[in-house]
């Protein structure tokens, strides 16, 4: 603890950093090849959808002694299609069978229930016509527009249109990240993907809007001081802020981590269990864009902008002047620290006076 | 829509942290005393977790009339639904649109599921059919006279028509001769001359007025018309599977036997010749206040076909006695409504009788529903037995527990003593999260799913972000070299709109997944939102103001080692080398209004 917070307190006052934006190339590099191979993987193997997308029915049986074959074999004589069968956790069957519509699928329950020697009331039963997963997708794509665009607004206006862009960048970046992992592993997507995949917009946001939180702050005045550069302030803030989105991350992957063992190591199958996948690799995905790519696109664009050219180019001719005198802690090496701590709270002193005014 | 609600100020602000806390506390007590007063102390459990069916349907316009699927036109389709379902006798069951096209049943489990299914995509039927008897419900040895009187133009309708559900032991209204499904197929032991149920939508009324003032519809048919007869004469419509069982598989160019209910629990049967007119020929139908007469009455407006064929059939029944002069509206196979016809008409007519607002409105959406250019495509059929809806319910709140206890296991390690507030704010929201929840079921109709537990699990990440956001301002201020109660009342404001920025954006999503999706995304979506607006209620309301006192404890006051201020720990750097900053008791009191940063 008092390690971590020593370490909380030297990244707070830029002492130690990691330099984000000078790699920033690395991280683009990692994640232009994995959404290459995100998208490599969904063209070659495309995604194992669920039978909520193809029409079928998933029938759960109470706890049985018939064996997964026997149960295959039932189902398919049954259905006159394939059949997938898992033992649950509780002994209890798991049968799907793709390609039904919901009139076949309830004759194909009624003939398992005989074959299995379970009373039909005791399967449950989920039947979807091919429609369905059509509706939810076609819904769940529309959803993802409009929020994007509401987003994309709201950031501009909060903030400013390069973190809107920024931000949009790794919304997408996370997305693809997460549906290219459900394609290379072939886990089932299913409607509790779909929804898992759309909280990841908001959540993924979460993180984000904490960093360019702290940059809008730290950059407020940053045309008035000529010490650090646009890129070098933004690495400050996503140093500074780093323990926070850790935390923050760290807390939000719990609870999800409990679903997903619950869901996945107990109960075998089912909602809880696609919900909380695609959660959790789309929270890990979005806490990483936030910081290795959404502040570095941030800094990039910004660094376009005249203004923060000749920022530039000032800070620059300071450190060559200051370096000519022969002063020191001026550059970017040893007395970084002492130097570092100035910046920022100049702008912060100035903020700290306006209630006064 | 612009950036973090600006102008809004923490109830109670920093110099009266009692007051943000008394009102959270009494809106706390409220809540609980609310839920507690209204009887609801769960939430109310979906069809996932307390077992049951849940049937989704989407409806599809007819070609050339997709504007039909509209909310009109859905609602008068739930209404129907909604007779059927409760003509089962399930008790509860609840139909409701979903999003503009789709319509969601939920029949709770121990209800015959499978017949429920059949009965709700179907599409309504209805059809006029001439009356050529009518008797009391039970059997009796010979169609005699109807119970409601003579030819006086005084309709069966007043009492048979609309949502009525009888108060009688026999259940519900309306069961029987539902929906001509092929599903249904099996042919009346009978032997109604019905060689099974036409599939399409609406069947063809041809028109042909083989029925008029005899009892006799078909000559042709003498065997099948004496085994109607007879199935008539010993018809009791009293019994709800009787009900059940009359319309079932009747062709609309078939003579038939029906029920009709006139009054609450009060049931006519009724012998009927086959179709004349049907649901489609019928424009539009409403029921209205008669100024005039001030009574209420239905209109109905028929297409053109629909007025040749009315016209038809009026001008034979004006001429018949009572009954026979009389046309019975079926739908699925029940009688909704006999009026006696005097005379001729056509393209528009009124139906006048003991109707009331509702009685009116409720026949008048049922002549409309026969119009409806909708049929309903079954899209999902979810049937969770009680065993797994409990299995699963139990599996989610494991993982809630799960999912808690590390969070607050994290908390304590990383924040020690700060941990404690924070874990009194997930209590406060928790609380205020289920509170609310039981409420919303009554309220408007909120049922717990498996994914709104979900939803309320990751929302536990979201809330305890928020405290973290806060807590790491604070630590922030104490590196700075401040002292507590002034880094609280520092971090705040800075804090505070990261908070605003970040629930924003998780409020957004909510409220787009809960707009434009569907069905069990929904329910996630609901609870997140939910969730969201409470994390902030709790963070300004309570976690806000106990910090403010809490720092003016000694323990945390003097960052105590175990309290998570401690500012040698946090490596604060008292000393302040590079004191050009004014006196830092400055910030102490001066502080306090805070501003955006």
């Amino acid at each position: 603890m008092s390690k971590l917070g020593d370490l909380g307190a030297r990244l707070h006052r830029g002492e130690v950093g990691y330099d984000f934006i000078g790699n920033r190339k690395i991280w683009y590099g990692l994640s232009v090849l994995i959404t290459i191979t995100a998208i490599v993987a969904l063209a070659v193997r495309g995604l194992n959808m669920g039978i909520e997308f193809q029409g079928g029915a998933v029938f759960t049986t109470p706890k049985t002694d018939v064996t997964v074959s026997q149960a295959t074999e039932y189902a398919e004589e049954a259905s006159g299609h394939d059949a997938i069968v898992q033992q649950l956790g509780n002994g209890s069957l798991r049968i799907q069978v793709g390609g039904l519509d919901t009139e076949q699928s309830d004759q194909v329950r009624t003939e398992l229930a005989k074959d299995l020697g379970v009373p039909e009331d005791k399967i449950a039963a989920e039947l979807v016509g091919p429609s369905w997963g059509e509706q939810i997708a076609t819904k769940a794509w529309t959803g993802l527009g409009v929020f994007m665009i509401l987003v994309v607004i709201y950031l501009a206006i909060a903030f400013e249109w390069r973190m809107a862009v920024a931000a949009l960048i790794a919304l997408i970046h996370d997305l693809t990240i997460t549906v290219g992992i459900y394609s290379l592993v072939g886990f089932e997507v299913t409607v509790g993907t779909v929804i898992g995949l759309l909280t990841i917009l908001g959540y993924s946001l979460y993180d984000t809007v904490v960093v360019f939180d702290s940059l809008k702050e730290q950059t407020k005045d940053i045309t008035k001081q000529t010490r650090f550069t646009y890129s070098e302030m933004a690495n400050r803030s996503i140093n500074g802020t780093l323990v926070r989105s850790i935390n923050t991350t760290v807390v939000a992957l719990l609870p999800v981590a409990g679903l997903l063992f619950i869901g996945g190591g107990v109960l075998g199958a089912g909602m809880l269990n696609d919900i909380s996948l695609s959660l959790f690799v789309g929270l890990a995905a979005g806490a990483y864009s936030s910081i290795f790519i959404a502040t570095p696109l941030v800094a990039d664009l910004k660094e376009r902008e005249p203004a923060m050219k000749a920022l530039r180019k000032r800070v620059q001719a300071k450190r060559a002047s200051a370096a000519a005198r022969g002063e020191d802690g001026l550059d970017e090496g040893t007395g970084a620290a002492e130097t570092a701590v100035v910046g920022p709270r100049a702008a912060r002193r100035g903020r700290a006076q306006e209630p006064r005014r | 829509m612009a950036a973090p609600k600006k102008g809004r100020r923490p109830a109670g602000g920093q110099s009266r942290p009692g007051r943000a806390l008394a009102l959270i506390l009494i809106a706390m007590v409220a809540l609980t005393g609310g839920m507690f007063w209204s009887g609801h102390t769960t939430p109310r459990l979906g069809i996932d977790l307390a077992g049951g069916t849940s049937i989704t349907l989407k409806a599809k316009a007819e070609p050339g009339q997709e504007s039909a699927v509209n909310e009109t036109n859905m609602n008068t389709a739930v209404g129907i639904i909604e007779r059927r379902v409760n003509g089962l006798g399930v008790s509860e069951a609840e139909v409701q649109t979903q999003g503009r096209e789709n319509i969601i049943v939920n029949i709770p489990k121990g209800t015959n599921e499978k017949q429920a299914r059949e009965q709700v995509g179907t599409t309504a039927q209805l059809y006029f059919r001439p009356v050529l008897a009518v008797a009391a419900a039970a059997p009796e040895p010979a169609p005699t006279a109807t119970p409601s009187g003579t030819a006086t133009p005084k309709p069966s309708a007043s009492a048979s028509v609309g949502d009525k559900k009888s108060a009688t032991p026999t259940a519900t209204a309306s069961t029987q001769g539902r929906a001509l499904s092929e599903a249904l197929k099996a042919p009346n032991a009978t032997g109604t001359p019905t060689p099974g149920g036409s599939a399409s939508a609406t069947p063809k009324a041809n028109g042909t007025p083989k029925a008029s003032g005899t009892p006799q519809p078909t000559p042709s048919a003498d065997a099948d018309t004496a085994a109607l007869q007879q199935k008539f004469a010993t018809m009791n419509c009293l019994d709800p599977k009787v009900r059940a069982a009359a319309g079932q598989g009747v062709k609309p160019t078939e003579p038939t036997v029906a029920c009709g209910e006139d009054a609450p629990g009060v049931w006519s049967k009724y012998l009927l010749g086959p179709a004349e007119v049907e649901g489609r020929d019928v424009d539009d139908a409403k029921g209205v206040l008669d100024q005039q007469r001030s009574m209420w009455i239905v209109t109905m407006d028929f297409t053109e076909a629909g007025s040749k064929k009315f016209q038809a059939i009026t001008s034979k029944l004006s001429q018949q006695a009572d009954p026979q002069n009389r046309f019975a509206i079926v739908l699925d196979g029940n009688v909704v409504s006999a009026p006696s016809v005097r005379q001729t008409l056509s393209a528009s007519a009124e139906i006048s009788g003991n109707f009331n607002q509702q009685s009116a409105q409720d026949l008048g959406n049922i002549l409309s529903y026969g119009a409806l250019p909708l049929t309903f495509d079954t899209q999902s059929v979810d049937t969770v037995t009680a065993a797994l809806g409990g299995e699963q319910l139990e599996a989610g709140l494991i993982a809630g527990a799960i999912g808690l206890a590390l969070v607050v296991i994290y908390l304590v390690v990383y924040y020690r003593g700060l941990s404690f507030i924070a874990i009194l704010s997930l209590g406060v929201s928790a609380l205020l999260t289920y509170v609310i929840m039981a409420l919303l079921g009554p309220a408007i109709g909120f049922a717990l799913n498996l994914p709104a537990v979900c939803g309320a699990i990751v929302a536990i990440g979201i809330t305890a972000d928020s405290f973290i956001v806060y807590f790491e301002r604070i630590r922030d201020e104490i590196r700075e070299g401040r002292t507590l109660r002034p880094a609280v009342e520092r971090a705040w404001p800075r804090a505070r709109r990261t908070i605003l920025v970040s629930d924003f954006v998780s409020f957004l999503a909510a409220a787009v997944l809960f707009i434009v999706t569907v069905g069990k995304v929904q329910g996630f979506a609901f609870t997140l939102g939910l969730t969201t607006l409470l994390d902030v209620v709790v963070v300004f309301l309570f976690t806000k103001p106990v910090m403010t006192l809490l720092a003016r404890t000694k323990f945390f006051g003097n960052g105590h080692k175990l309290s998570g201020l401690d500012p040698k720990s946090l490596g604060a750097k008292p000393p302040l080398r590079r004191t050009r900053r004014t006196a830092p008791a400055a910030g102490a009191a001066g502080t306090v209004e805070p501003k955006e940063a």
